[in-house]
């Protein structure tokens, strides 16, 4: 066969062929998480309006427009049309950076009829680290309050070091563009709190303790480690 | 402002292209202060509701503004025009925590005046041909407009400038914009942070995009920037 003069991806997929091999990748379809609650449950923290348009519309559009935009890119991909697939970078980056976000963030929530404090494991952790809650929790607060525009506020654990850190995301970056896996992520674009909350982002953040969900933490440090 | 300024020497920069809607002269200034809106709060109604304006002008502008103020208060900055505030807290692309407030502080006043009541239609005159010389029709301009509201991700603002002699769009993420660009005059602009647009729409970012080109955009104050910026 003439392998001269063929781009590279001819000449894997010509190779692939004269070995019998055949490759293909299927495309993933994201698809939105139910909520383990309904949509008023987390009230009064959390008003039902803002829940309903969190998740339905505003995480369902992040899903929407990453099933898109991994289409067009596996598109790209196929015809070998790298000016495309790195056009589609940052649209990829946010919009499957809400979805990944998002995901977490429902199951960080507990009703506040079911909130239970940090223990065991993960208390430990957080005292170690942080003196105690109340600390932990007078630093994570004015820190993601300080986020300018949108973003996230995370306790992150650093497999490299084994700590529990704090830190901020712009837009939707996750928070493994920092090179620590999520555990507790809080939303503070405006979206996750302005029709209750306004402007008083602080108020948001202040209410916000009552509702973490901190079992599942506590599950996503073991899973982490 | 008048005791305090009393005796107060004023200047008259001729050199300082003055592309901010304040008064040519430059004085030394206690602190600054929150513009009023150029209408009533409830003047943008029904496209921008009063409760919008009461949150979005009373507690965001404002709280911009005295946070500026606390951080330059007793610093040299305090010394200096807004614009020039902005530049210098640019810092070249470093910004200092200045800048977040003092950019803001520019583009609500400039999305202030961006808009006005029975808004929207058509600019007339150099302004319509400028537009049509450099986007190929009015329509097209909008739908460049609008695609830059609708796809600057997270907080931002969407933007007409002159640069070059040659009118584009461009969007600016959170409080970023044209200013510290030197080849950049801004003529037009959009704020699209959510809360810009949540109390009235929520999500549909859009909605309001179309709204604001449609019915608000005060074409005649475009018009003033353009000539200015000749």
């Amino acid at each position: 066969m003439a392998l001269r003069g063929a781009s590279t991806g001819q000449l894997a997929r010509s190779l692939r062929a004269a070995w019998g091999q055949q490759q293909s990748r299927a495309l993933v379809t994201q698809s939105l998480p139910d909520l383990p609650y309904d949509y008023s449950e987390l009230e009064p923290v959390i008003c039902a309006e803002i829940m309903e348009l969190h998740h339905k519309k505003h995480h369902q559009t992040y899903v929407t427009a990453l099933n898109a935009t991994a289409e067009k890119f596996a598109e790209a991909d196929y015809k070998g049309d790298i000016a495309t697939m790195i056009a589609l970078q940052s649209a990829l980056k946010f919009n499957r950076g809400g979805h990944v976000n998002h995901s977490i963030f429902w199951t960080n929530l507990v009703p506040p009829k079911d909130f239970e404090p940090p223990s065991g494991e993960l208390l430990k952790a957080i005292e170690s680290n942080f003196g105690s809650l109340d600390n932990m929790i007078s630093i994570f607060s004015p820190k993601t309050a300080a986020v300018q525009g949108s973003g996230w506020g995370w306790l992150g654990y650093s497999k490299d070091s084994g700590k529990l850190v704090l830190e901020t995301t712009a837009n939707q970056d996750p928070l493994s563009t920092k090179g620590l896996v999520p555990l507790l992520g809080v939303d503070v674009w405006e979206h996750a709190y302005y029709l209750q909350y306004k402007n008083v982002r602080p108020e948001y953040l202040k209410n916000i303790w009552k509702i973490v969900n901190w079992k599942n933490v506590a599950e996503r440090l073991e899973a982490a480690k | 402002m008048g005791t305090a300024l009393a005796g107060q020497k004023l200047q008259f920069r001729s050199s300082v292209p003055c592309r901010c809607t304040r008064a040519r002269t430059v004085f030394t200034r206690a602190e600054l202060t929150l513009k009023p809106l150029p209408y009533s709060e409830d003047a943008l109604e029904p496209h921008i509701s009063r409760d919008t304006l009461n949150v979005h002008w009373g507690k965001h502008h404002r709280t911009y503004v005295t946070n500026l103020n606390n951080q330059i208060k007793d610093k040299p900055m305090a010394n200096k025009t807004l614009n020039e505030l902005i530049v210098e807290a640019w810092n070249s692309g470093s910004p200092t925590p200045e800048f977040n407030n003092a950019g803001q502080v520019f583009n609500h006043d400039f999305y202030w005046e961006s808009m006005c009541p029975n808004g929207g239609g058509e600019p007339t005159g150099e302004l319509k041909a400028a537009i049509e010389r450099d986007f190929g029709s009015f329509d097209e301009f909008k739908t460049q407009f609008k695609a830059a509201g609708a796809t600057q991700f997270g907080s931002g603002w969407a933007w007409l400038v002159a640069e070059g002699g040659k009118l584009k769009v461009t969007k600016t993420p959170n409080a970023e914009n044209p200013l510290t660009n030197p080849a950049q005059t801004p003529l037009l602009t959009m704020d699209v942070w959510e809360h810009a647009y949540y109390l009235d729409v929520q999500n549909r970012r859009p909605d309001y995009i179309s709204t604001f080109v449609d019915k608000l955009i005060n074409w005649d104050k475009v018009a003033e920037r353009f000539a200015e910026a000749k």
